[in-house]
C-alpha cells in the first residue's frame, strides 16, 4: 500500500487486503499491479495462482510420499491419515456415484484436498503474509487465499462442467444428451424451446453455483477477519479466535460441499432418464 | 500501511487458536489415527497368531494321526494274535474232545467185546458141556463133575 499513498483508513485497509496482485502485459513488457487496471480479461492474479498451484504441488507432494513409503504393515501416522482421506473419498464416490468411472474417486480426494489446503490459508492471521512480503520483496499486494478469488473457484467449477459435458455426451451420446436438454420436462415437440431454456439454466447453473457458494464463504470469512482486525489490538482475540475455531468448521465443509456436489452432478451425467 | 499494533492483536489472536486447535482439534484427530493404527497392529498380530495356530494345530493333528495309526496296527496286532490263540485253544479243545470221544468209544468197543467174549464163552462152556455130554453122555455125572467143568469154563 505504500505505494499509493493509500490513508491509513478502515476502507484503504479493508480494501487493500481484498485485491489481489495482478499482472499483465502492457507496451510489450509484464506490468505489475495499477498499471493493469485497464487490462480487461487478459489479467492473471499472480497471487492467487501462486498459492493455489504452490498448495497443489504441497498436497500432490504429500500424498505421493505417503503413498511410496505405503507399507501393508501397520501404517505411520501420516500414512494413516492419507488412508482415512482417501478411503472416506473413496467410499463417499462409491456410495453417491451409480456407475463405474475410475476418474471420479481420485478426481474428488483432488479436489477436496486441493481445496481445504486453499481454505486453510483463511485461517493464517490476515497480516502475516502480505505485510512479510510487503516489507521483504516490496510486493504491494498478496491475497493468500485462493478461494476468495472468484476466479479460482469458477475456474474449479468450469472444469467440473467441462466433464460433466464430457461424460454426458460420452455416456448417452450427442442425440441423447441433445434429447436430455430439449425433450424434458416436458415430452413434446412445441414445448422444446422451453424445454431448452429450462435444462441449459439447470446445466449452467451448476459451475455457476457451485464457485459462488465457494467463493462466497470464503471471501465472507475473509472480510470478518479483515473487519476484525480493525478492532484494538487487544481485543481482538475475542472476535478472531472464536471466529477462526467456527471457520475449521467452514473450510472443511466447503471442501467437502464441492467434492460432494462435483461427484453428484458427474453421477447425474452418468444417467440416462 | 506500516506494521502497528494490528499485527500483535492478530499474534495473540494466532497464539490462541494455535493452542485451541492442540488443544481441542488435534488430539481427536490424533486418537482416530492411533486408534485405527492399533486395530491395523491388532489385525495384523491377530493374522500372525491364527497362522500359528493354524501351523500348531496341523502340527497336532498330524501327531494325533499317527497315534492314532499306531494304535490301530497294535489292536490289530493284537487282534491277530487273539485270533490265533482262539483257534490255537480250540484246536486244544476238539483234541482233547476227539480224545475223549475216541477213549470212550475204545471203552465201549472194549466193555462190549468183553460182554460178547463172556456170552461166547458162556455158550462155548455150555457147548462144550454139551458136547461133553453126547460124547460122555453115561460116563459122566454132570453133578460129581460140574466143578471141573466150571474150572475149563474160566480158563477158556
Amino acid at each position: 500500500m505504500a505505494t499509493t499513498g493509500e490513508a491509513l483508513t478502515a476502507s484503504g485497509y479493508i480494501q487493500h487486503h481484498l485485491t489481489n496482485a495482478k499482472m499483465c502485459s502492457a507496451d510489450g513488457g509484464v506490468a505489475f499491479n495499477y498499471a493493469c487496471q485497464d487490462a480487461g480479461f487478459w489479467t492473471w492474479h499472480i497471487d492467487s495462482l501462486l498459492f493455489s498451484v504452490g498448495l497443489g504441488v504441497l498436497f500432490l507432494w504429500l500424498f505421493r510420499k505417503a503413498g511410496k513409503k505405503a507399507t501393508t504393515g501397520v501404517p505411520g501416522k501420516f500414512q494413516c491419515f492419507v488412508e482415512m482421506c482417501v478411503e472416506g473419498v473413496d467410499k463417499i464416490a462409491k456410495d453417491s456415484f451409480n456407475g463405474r468411472n475410475a476418474v471420479i474417486a481420485p478426481l474428488g480426494l483432488t479436489i477436496f484436498v486441493w481445496i481445504f489446503l486453499m481454505n486453510l490459508m483463511d485461517l493464517v492471521p490476515i497480516d502475516f503474509i502480505p505485510e512479510a512480503a510487503n516489507r521483504l520483496l516490496g510486493v504491494p499486494y498478496l491475497k493468500i487465499v485462493p478461494t476468495t478469488d472468484l476466479n479460482v473457484t469458477l475456474g474449479l467449477s468450469l472444469s467440473v462442467f467441462v466433464l460433466i459435458v464430457f461424460y454426458s455426451i460420452k455416456v448417452k451420446g450427442i442425440g441423447g444428451f441433445t434429447k436430455e436438454l430439449t425433450l424434458q420436462p416436458f415430452n413434446h415437440w412445441l414445448l422444446i424451446p422451453v424445454n431448452l431454456v429450462l435444462e441449459t439454466v439447470t446445466l449452467v447453473a451448476k459451475p455457476i453455483s457451485l464457485a459462488l457458494r465457494l467463493f462466497g464463504n470464503l471471501y465472507a470469512g475473509e472480510l470478518i477477519f479483515i473487519l476484525i482486525a480493525l478492532m484494538p489490538w487487544w481485543a481482538q482475540f475475542a472476535l478472531s479466535v472464536p471466529w477462526a475455531i467456527f471457520h475449521i468448521l467452514v473450510i472443511v465443509l466447503q471442501a467437502f460441499i464441492f467434492m460432494m456436489l462435483t461427484i453428484v452432478y458427474l453421477s447425474m451425467a452418468h444417467e440416462e432418464h | 500501511m506500516s506494521i502497528n499494533a494490528t499485527l500483535l492483536g492478530q499474534a495473540i489472536s494466532f497464539a490462541l487458536f494455535v493452542w485451541f486447535c492442540m488443544k481441542f482439534v488435534w488430539p481427536p484427530l490424533m486418537n482416530a489415527i492411533e486408534e485405527r493404527q492399533k486395530k491395523i497392529a491388532d489385525g495384523l498380530a491377530d493374522a500372525g497368531r491364527a497362522a500359528k495356530d493354524l501351523e500348531l494345530a496341523q502340527a497336532k493333528a498330524t501327531e494325533q494321526l499317527k497315534d492314532a495309526k499306531a494304535t490301530a496296527n497294535e489292536i490289530i496286532e493284537q487282534a491277530n494274535k487273539r485270533k490265533a490263540q482262539i483257534v490255537e485253544e480250540a484246536k486244544a479243545e476238539a483234541d482233547a474232545e476227539r480224545a475223549k470221544i475216541v477213549a470212550q468209544g475204545k471203552a465201549e468197543i472194549e466193555n462190549e467185546r468183553n460182554r460178547v467174549k463172556d456170552d461166547l464163552r458162556k455158550q462155548v462152556a455150555a457147548l462144550a458141556i454139551i458136547g461133553a455130554e453126547k460124547i460122555l453122555e453115561r460116563s459122566i455125572d454132570p453133578a460129581a463133575h460140574s466143578d471141573i467143568v466150571n474150572k475149563l469154563v474160566a480158563e477158556i
